[in-house]
């Protein structure tokens, strides 16, 4: 069977890989870009440790045909900070304590970048489904949601501050 | 919020840095078992049962042997069987099926082929022939005379006869003390009540996984997600029967366990295909088998029965305690025995365990194993009592209170414990003193485990700038890296972004048990903090010799050697690493110790519900959490502890359950029907972290893992009944089962 040659961009790069036509995207990233920030912790779109933005969409990559991503831009966890610089979201779990094992905080940070970039002012309800799709089991939430809205804060004091 | 009995001042201890394996976390960089792939390595895929009972008739592996790409196809046959009385006896044949499957997801053969899909298809072509038998899922059918037999071989201990037939009841345990009929006589008031709960699983978001790696000299490395690397390492060659030197087991970062992960399902198969294939092999569950194979926690059936005078002491305790422990028998009905009323002081009680086998699979621990279901019958009928008095349900906690000389249920007397400055924290809490919102139901409840010490070692190196890598053997699942890092700065005195905390493999650290009753922070910390003592005599020593005195003439303070007499200014740290060369060499301390004095835990937990009486569904509307951590090294991590128990409390009671079909089958196995609470499920968790220093510790640690995960099923089932006046006994406190019990509430004139 031959497989199918898949052209786009990942994390501001451009990309290439091969994959047959029923690979998850997740494993394309995973196993032929060796981009292992997205977590497979269900394979059926349940727990959103697999998030990532497509065309600025959030979705499972668990759930979408590798084939699928061609010609479209892709942002993993990998590509969430600028360079040396952390992302707020990055920088408030850490100082939030918002993760425990680590190992849905991937789909989270991908996620609650998503709901920042549409909405940049949640509320805590706003954050609460924005992030129902990512399933924690260590936090409770308490300090993703915190982090989330703290980091929110920072991104718009950043903005006046840009403003003035 | 924290409130303190008394402490020293601290530096470190007590504060909040960054946790130092975070970065790696939040950029997609730390490194979890699934995420490592080896040149030349194959994939293992493992064939199981999908019958919940059956004997195995016949396998022919020939037809999956010869598919392209397959380079090692496994079945039980591939791994010796142990003696009766070897500990590991049961966990070689949950791993691999011998003569019977005993549930559905039971492993039957493995196969590891070049690509994912070829050992997929491979395995599938495995043929097995199945006797199909009788299966039993039910705890009171599984005890019932005729039920289907498991165990040829399971005989109930325990009894005061010796049975001559084999059961499906593995043992009686009996707790017993007082005179429980005069005990009952006393009483003003009785209550009791049968609770049902189903079996739940922890849910680690990381499915297991690991990779092994047999060299043709017949050793082999594993990576693999565990709580304890040191037992993945005895297990496995105990199932392989080979010395455990043959083995170095690699702890990769772990996604989760709750004591899901204590145990091994994975390592000896990718071990025993590697070996036959010579190439390295990895093996990942799906979500699916996650489920369908590993350790839910028990179902359990329990009978109380509570007698109180009219001033609400408790004058009498009856209960029949018993436990699933899916296919394989556990301690699990004896921790609940030992844990039930644990929070009381009862001078009469007479407590039964039973140990049932059903076909489901093997139980594995779920923090604090036993004693949320144990819990959810207690605090049921303590709420009882106290509204049948008219009593606060905390006052009524209170004057039951057990404190340091009182002797617990299970024998030993109590240590300074931290129960009654909990409840009055909840008490006292701005949670407890306000109404709840109008509709809104309270429900309050009380929680005990045992925490425990075993064996722990650690190493700690400093290095010639004066900084330090502490090295220990266990695995952090939810920050305790952290944790050792505070404690050896404080020791040493050093800042503790110079100390690198790292989790070591099984031969570059000594034995360490696993990380479970909650042991990390107090155990392994205890290890670190000898460790960092004896550097200090090496540091004041190598002080002396720079100084060319005494070393008794040293002290070590603030992070610095002092001259006794003051003839010479002190020594950081770092200005004697630098001089190690020339004093003695490197500067380095290794401690391996059983620790003792674990401190009992408790938590008390106070939460307003309110409920739709037209759907049955239950919002948890506000909750607040104390718990006596004896001392929180790291406050956002002895929080995180407590909110992810109270989360977990609240899926337990709320919505999770294992559901089967009329065949055995799981019917949940997913993520989509075997629900656990989301963000927006859930309100902020208020906590309360009380500190009643524990004096075993040097910096009074308890261990916080395990005992928030008791309280929230009692406190929301002693909420619904504020909220709508109906009591219900059985778990989960689902939409159908509420809006049940309303209804029968409304048909019996409310």
């Amino acid at each position: 069977m031959s497989r199918t040659h898949v052209r786009c961009r990942i994390n501001g790069d451009d990309a290439e890989f091969l994959c047959d036509a029923g690979d998850a995207l997740l494993d394309a990233l995973r196993d032929e870009m060796g981009l292992m920030g997205a977590k497979e912790g269900c394979g059926t779109g349940d727990c959103g440790a697999c998030s990532i933005l497509m065309d600025g969409r959030l979705q499972c990559s668990c759930l979408v045909f590798a084939p699928e991503a061609e010609g479209s831009s892709i942002v993993t966890v990998e590509g969430i900070a600028d360079g040396d610089r952390l992302h707020p979201l990055q920088q408030c779990f850490l100082e939030g304590a918002a993760l425990q094992c680590g190992v849905c905080t991937p789909g989270f940070l991908v996620a609650a970048k998503a709901l920042l970039d549409r909405n940049p002012d949640p509320t805590e309800t706003e954050v609460r489904y924005a992030l129902a799709g990512n399933l924690c089991r260590c936090t409770g939430y308490d300090k993703i949601v915190r982090s989330v809205l703290a980091a929110a804060a920072v991104m718009q004091q950043g903005k006046e501050e840009a403003a003035r | 919020m924290t409130i303190t009995d008394q402490r020293p001042g601290y530096r470190y201890v007590g504060t909040r840095p960054v946790r130092h394996d975070g970065l790696d976390k939040v950029v997609g960089k730390a490194r979890y078992a699934a995420d490592l792939v080896l040149p030349g390595m194959l994939y293992g895929h493992i064939l199981r049962s999908p019958h919940a009972h059956a004997r195995i008739v016949a396998i022919d592996t020939a037809a999956a042997e010869a598919m392209p790409g397959v380079r090692a196809v496994i079945t039980g046959a591939d791994f010796p069987e142990l003696p009766a009385d070897d500990p590991e006896r049961n966990t070689t044949r949950n791993l691999m099926a011998r003569d019977k499957v005993l549930y559905e997801g039971h492993a039957i053969a493995a196969v590891a082929a070049t690509s994912q899909r070829a050992a997929k298809a491979a395995a599938k072509a495995i043929a097995v022939t199945y006797e199909v038998l009788p299966h039993t899922l039910d705890i009171r059918e599984a005890m019932a005379p005729g039920a289907p037999l498991l165990h040829d071989d399971v005989f109930t201990t325990g009894l005061d006869s010796e049975p001559s037939e084999p059961s499906n009841v593995a043992n009686r345990t009996c707790y017993e003390r007082g005179d429980i009929e005069q005990g009952f006589a006393d009483a003003a008031v009785v209550v009791e009540g049968e609770f049902v709960t189903k079996a739940v699983h922890q849910g680690y978001i990381e499915p297991h996984a690991c990779v092994a790696d047999t060299g043709q000299d017949g050793k082999t490395v594993i990576w693999c997600s565990s709580q304890g690397h040191f037992r993945v390492r005895s297990q496995t060659a105990a199932m392989l029967g080979w010395d455990t030197a043959r083995i170095k087991v690699i702890p990769a970062e772990i996604g989760g366990g709750f004591g899901g992960k204590t145990t091994i399902y994975l390592e000896p198969l990718a071990v025993a295909l590697s070996a036959r294939a010579g190439r390295p092999v990895k093996l990942v569950m799906s979500r699916e088998e996650v489920f369908r194979a590993t350790g839910p926690t028990p179902g359990s059936v329990i009978r109380l029965k509570l007698g109180a005078a009219d001033d609400g002491k408790i004058t009498a305790a009856k209960a029949w305690m018993a436990y699933e422990s899916g296919a394989f028998p556990g301690p699990w009905a004896m921790l609940g025995c030992m844990c039930v009323i644990s929070p009381y002081n009862v001078e009469n009680f007479l407590i039964e365990g039973y140990e049932v086998v059903v076909n489901k699979p093997v139980n594995v621990a779920y923090r604090a194993p036993s004693a949320p279901m144990a819990a959810f019958a207690a605090d049921t009928l303590v709420d009882e009592i106290a509204r049948r008095l008219d009593m606060d349900p905390i006052e009524l906690r209170l004057l039951n209170c057990p404190s340091a000389g009182d002797q617990a249920p299970y024998g030993p007397k109590w240590p300074r414990i931290g129960l009654r400055e909990c409840l009055e924290a909840v008490r006292d809490s701005d949670h407890y003193r306000s109404e709840p919102a109008p509709g809104h139901g309270r429900g309050v409840a009380s929680g005990f485990w045992f925490n425990i010490g075993e064996a722990s070692s650690a190493t700690v190196n400093l290095n010639e700038n004066g900084t330090a890598t502490v090295v220990t053997g266990s695995p952090d699942i939810g920050g305790s890296r952290a944790s050792m890092a505070l404690m050896a700065a404080e020791e040493l005195g050093i800042d503790v972004y110079d100390i690198q905390p790292v989790v070591g493999d099984t031969e570059v650290v000594g034995f360490t048990d696993v990380t479970e009753g909650s042991r990390a922070t107090f155990a392994t910390g205890m290890a670190v903090v000898e460790a960092c003592r004896d550097l200090k005599r090496q540091l004041c020593g190598r002080a002396a010799v720079m100084w060319d005195c005494d070393s008794d003439e040293v002290a070590w303070s603030d992070g610095q050697a002092t001259h006794r007499a003051g003839e010479h200014e002190p020594l950081a740290l770092a200005a004697i690493t630098a001089e190690a060369g020339r004093t003695g060499g490197p500067l380095g301390a290794t401690a391996s110790l059983n620790a003792r004095g674990a401190g009992p835990a408790f938590s008390v937990q106070v939460t307003d519900v309110s409920v739709d009486e037209e759907t049955g569904r239950v919002t948890v509307e506000r909750y607040t959490t104390a718990q006596d951590a004896g001392t929180a090294i790291h406050p956002d991590y002895v929080e995180g502890q407590m909110q992810g128990g109270v989360a977990q409390g609240i899926g337990w009671a709320l919505n999770e359950e294992y559901i089967h079909d009329a065949d055995g089958v799981m019917e949940n196995p997913g993520f989509l029907d075997y629900r656990i609470p989301v963000a927006s499920d859930l309100p902020m968790i208020e906590t309360i972290i009380v500190e009643v220093p524990n004096p075993n510790h040097p910096y009074g640690v308890r261990g916080v893992g395990e005992v928030g995960i008791v309280p929230p099923i009692p406190a929301l089932a002693n909420a619904v009944y504020d909220a709508t006046g109906a009591r219900i006994r059985e778990l989960p406190l689902s939409p159908p089962r509420v809006l049940a019990a309303i209804t029968a509430r409304n048909g019996d004139g409310g």
